[in-house]
């Protein structure tokens, strides 16, 4: 179990947050950007894992954090959905650059 | 009888409130309830007096109060101080003050709104008495305002003519303007002094000077600041515009405000806060100075007018620069001896002319003329009058007159024979005016037939109170006779500062040039006026330009019109012109075109799209990210 060392799943980690981000401010389709959101969350999940094995697997501070943004991210993937869904029948396509009706 | 004394102005108060409140619709309830109290006001002072000087002389300063208001450190009383000089006070203003208001009842009886005229009355008399008998700064300046107040309301008592809601306007804003540098010193005396008690400040200002805590011109500056309300009140000049103007209100006021409430009240204040004054020769100096000048000033101008009240209204303000003068040149009691006779005979001058109002329903002295074959009370009053005022002795003028001249005469401040000489012309043309008044009202053929025929003598309400005072302005002198000095030993500042003379013909012999002058000016009045060998008319013509001069009053009130028609009004426009031009446009206006304008600018972030903000959150976060770890 010690094996793998603790930087490892930082790397991992990391790797996924940045793929996260690249979905967020790359993709235009907005169902894409909602997945690298959805990414950013597992990635930021499995830091609190991780630091929580290495440092003190007795406190369950860690866990019960993940248990939340998991909770958190289902409920916020509804909404996005519901979101996407009403935006793409109001203009016919989930482009996200097709929406920008707030421009200043 | 002493402790009594605070009821002398809770009286008065009392009773307008309850005229006001319950009784203003009956005339003859509201007079007598007003006159029974002031009735009893005299006798109390009376009774004050009796007591007051049963009393050994150092100990004839009584005070008592309670606190009104606590303002840590500040503390403010209301109180009473009895001591000659507010016993002397008492004793005019309740005197002359009950015969107005019983000498009102004949003036005034047909007027509907005699109830709110008494009122008016009492709560002008309860504000005097509490300036009076105020023991502390603050209280004299409530009564002060007070003061003010119902002058205000009492010169526009016929507020329907437009004239009487004017002058009483003026009289107001006059007012105003010397009130704002009373009010400035009483604000600096208690910040310097951190009391406002008369006696706390007395001892303070008199050891400060002792060992030099206080420079003299700071506290004379004080003293100024507190001369700038008592020129407003006793109508100094430049300040003196509003009293002839006050001649709108009815003639028993004028009585009122001329010998007892109003114009005293800045004679008495200087006298009350006399060590303020005496502390800086400078103080004394711009004091004198301005009475002197207004003494003379006043006098020249009453020579030109015709207008019966207002003749009599320049010779109080001629007076009251004798006063003013007096005070300054160390004159304490003679100034003081100079209200006490000038309220007696002004008042019965004053309400004298009344009664030649009531008689002729005119004030035109060319309208009226050989009025003493019909109202022969009011004449041989009237005459009694102005030879007081004219200073011819034994009356009453002639004493308080010439303690004054006396006393500039002795006193050291800047080139007084100036003052000196110009007090004794004042007093020539003091008697040449007043006898020009009283030979073409009283002497002589009938003017105006129509009215002549219709005038007759007034009621006993109005003829008592002229004998009485007509008895006062023969008496009051007597007062400080010669050897006895009475008054002088009774007001008194410091030590009694007594007469050369000890003896009548003594004094007779020393004051000859004022008599001479006296009888000059009646004489050369009878020329032009009773024996007409002298024709007025060609002298107006020979000498146009100064008749013109004195007849507009030397142009002061058109001057002050055009001060505020071209100054004040030329400052205002350019003010408005700032108003319109850099306050709205430039920096209203400009505020809201600089917030679009950076509205605009910031709009520019605003893309709309949703990952642009989502790229700045994550730079940002970058960045701070960096920061931190750097």
């Amino acid at each position: 179990m010690n094996s793998i060392p603790l930087v490892h799943f930082l790397y991992l980690a990391a790797m996924l947050f940045g793929v996260g981000v690249f979905g967020v401010l790359a993709r235009k389709n907005a169902i894409s950007v909602l997945m690298g959101i959805e990414l950013m969350l597992n990635a930021v999940n499995i830091n609190f894992l991780a630091f929580a094995r290495y440092w003190n697997w007795n406190s369950l501070t860690g866990p019960v954090f993940v248990v939340f943004v998991i909770t958190i991210a289902a409920a916020e993937a509804a909404v996005a959905l519901a979101i996407i869904i009403s935006i793409y029948r109001h203009l016919r396509t989930a482009n996200v650059d097709d929406a920008h009706y707030l421009r200043g | 009888m002493i402790q009594y004394s605070w009821l002398i102005p809770a009286m008065p108060a009392l009773a307008y409130a309850l005229i006001a409140i319950f009784t203003r619709k009956s005339k003859t309830v509201s007079a007598i309830i007003s006159i029974l109290t002031m009735g009893a006001c005299f006798a109390i002072s009376v009774g004050i007096f009796f007591e007051l000087i049963k009393l050994d002389p150092a100990n004839r300063v009584i005070t008592f109060g309670a606190t009104w208001l606590q303002i840590a450190p500040w503390q403010a009383n209301v109180g009473v101080l009895i001591d000659p000089l507010s016993v002397n006070m008492l004793l005019v203003v309740t005197l002359i003050s009950l015969l107005v208001q019983i000498y009102s009842w004949g003036y005034m009886h047909e007027d509907e709104r005699c109830g709110t005229y008494y009122a008016y009355l009492s709560l002008f008399t309860a504000s005097m008495l509490l300036l009076v008998v105020s023991n502390n700064y603050l209280q004299i300046f409530v009564g002060w305002e007070l003061v003010g107040l119902c002058s205000y309301l009492l010169i526009g008592f016929w507020y329907f003519k437009p004239e009487a809601a004017n002058a009483a306007k003026k009289a107001f804003v006059v007012n105003r303007i010397g009130d704002m540098g009373f009010l400035m010193g009483v604000v600096t005396i208690g910040m310097v002094f951190q009391t406002f008690d008369f006696a706390q400040v007395k001892d303070m200002v008199t050891q400060g000077m002792a060992n030099g805590t206080y420079q003299g011109a700071y506290i004379a500056g004080i003293a100024l600041l507190l001369f700038c309300g008592a020129m407003g009140k006793s109508a100094q000049f430049p300040l003196h515009v509003w009293l002839p103007d006050a001649m709108e209100g009815p003639t028993p006021v004028s009585a009122l405000i001329h010998a007892a409430t109003m114009v005293a009240a800045g004679v008495y204040m200087v006298a009350r806060t006399y060590v303020l004054f005496s502390a800086d020769p400078l103080a004394m100096t711009v004091v004198a100075y301005i009475g002197g000048f207004t003494a003379i000033f006043a006098a020249t101008i009453a020579l030109a007018q015709d207008d019966i009240k207002r003749i009599l209204a320049y010779s109080t303000l001629s007076q009251l620069g004798y006063m003013v003068l007096s005070l300054g040149v160390g004159g304490y009691t003679s100034g003081m001896f100079h209200l006490t006779t000038h309220a007696c005979f002004k008042a019965l001058l004053f309400l004298g002319s009344g009664s030649v109002i009531h008689a002729v329903h005119n004030q035109d002295i060319w309208k009226m003329g050989g009025l003493s074959k019909k109202m022969s009370i009011t004449t041989l009053t009237f005459a009694i009058g102005t030879l007081a005022i004219a200073g011819i002795p034994p009356l009453a003028g002639f004493f308080s007159k010439d303690a004054i001249l006396d006393a500039v005469k002795d006193s050291n401040i800047w080139h007084h024979e100036i003052l000196y000489y110009a007090a004794v012309f004042t007093a020539f043309l003091t008697a040449f005016y007043m006898f020009r008044l009283f030979f073409v009202v009283f002497t002589g053929e009938a003017r105006d037939h129509h009215a002549y025929d219709h005038a007759h003598e007034s009621p006993i309400s109005m003829t008592l109170p002229l004998m009485i005072l007509a008895v006062l302005s023969v008496v009051v002198g007597w007062l400080n006779w010669p050897g006895v000095d009475a008054y002088s030993k009774f007001v008194s500042y410091g030590e009694a500062h007594l007469e050369g003379a000890s003896n009548i013909w003594q004094l007779l012999a020393q004051s000859w040039l004022s008599i001479v002058m006296a009888v000059a000016g009646i004489l050369l009045s009878a020329m032009f006026y009773y024996w007409k060998v002298l024709s007025a008319e060609k002298m107006a013509e020979t000498f146009k330009p100064v008749y013109l001069l004195l007849k507009n009053k030397y142009y002061v009130d058109e001057f002050y019109t055009w001060l505020v028609d071209k100054g004040l009004f030329g400052l205002s426009s350019i003010l408005k012109w700032f108003d319109d031009e850099v306050v709205d446009d430039g920096m209203v206006d400009g505020t809201g075109w600089v917030a679009r304008k950076m509205g605009g600018l910031f709009s520019l972030t605003q893309t709309g799209y949703v990952q642009n903000y989502a790229l700045v959150v994550f730079g940002a976060v970058a960045v701070i990210f960096l920061l931190v770890s750097f």
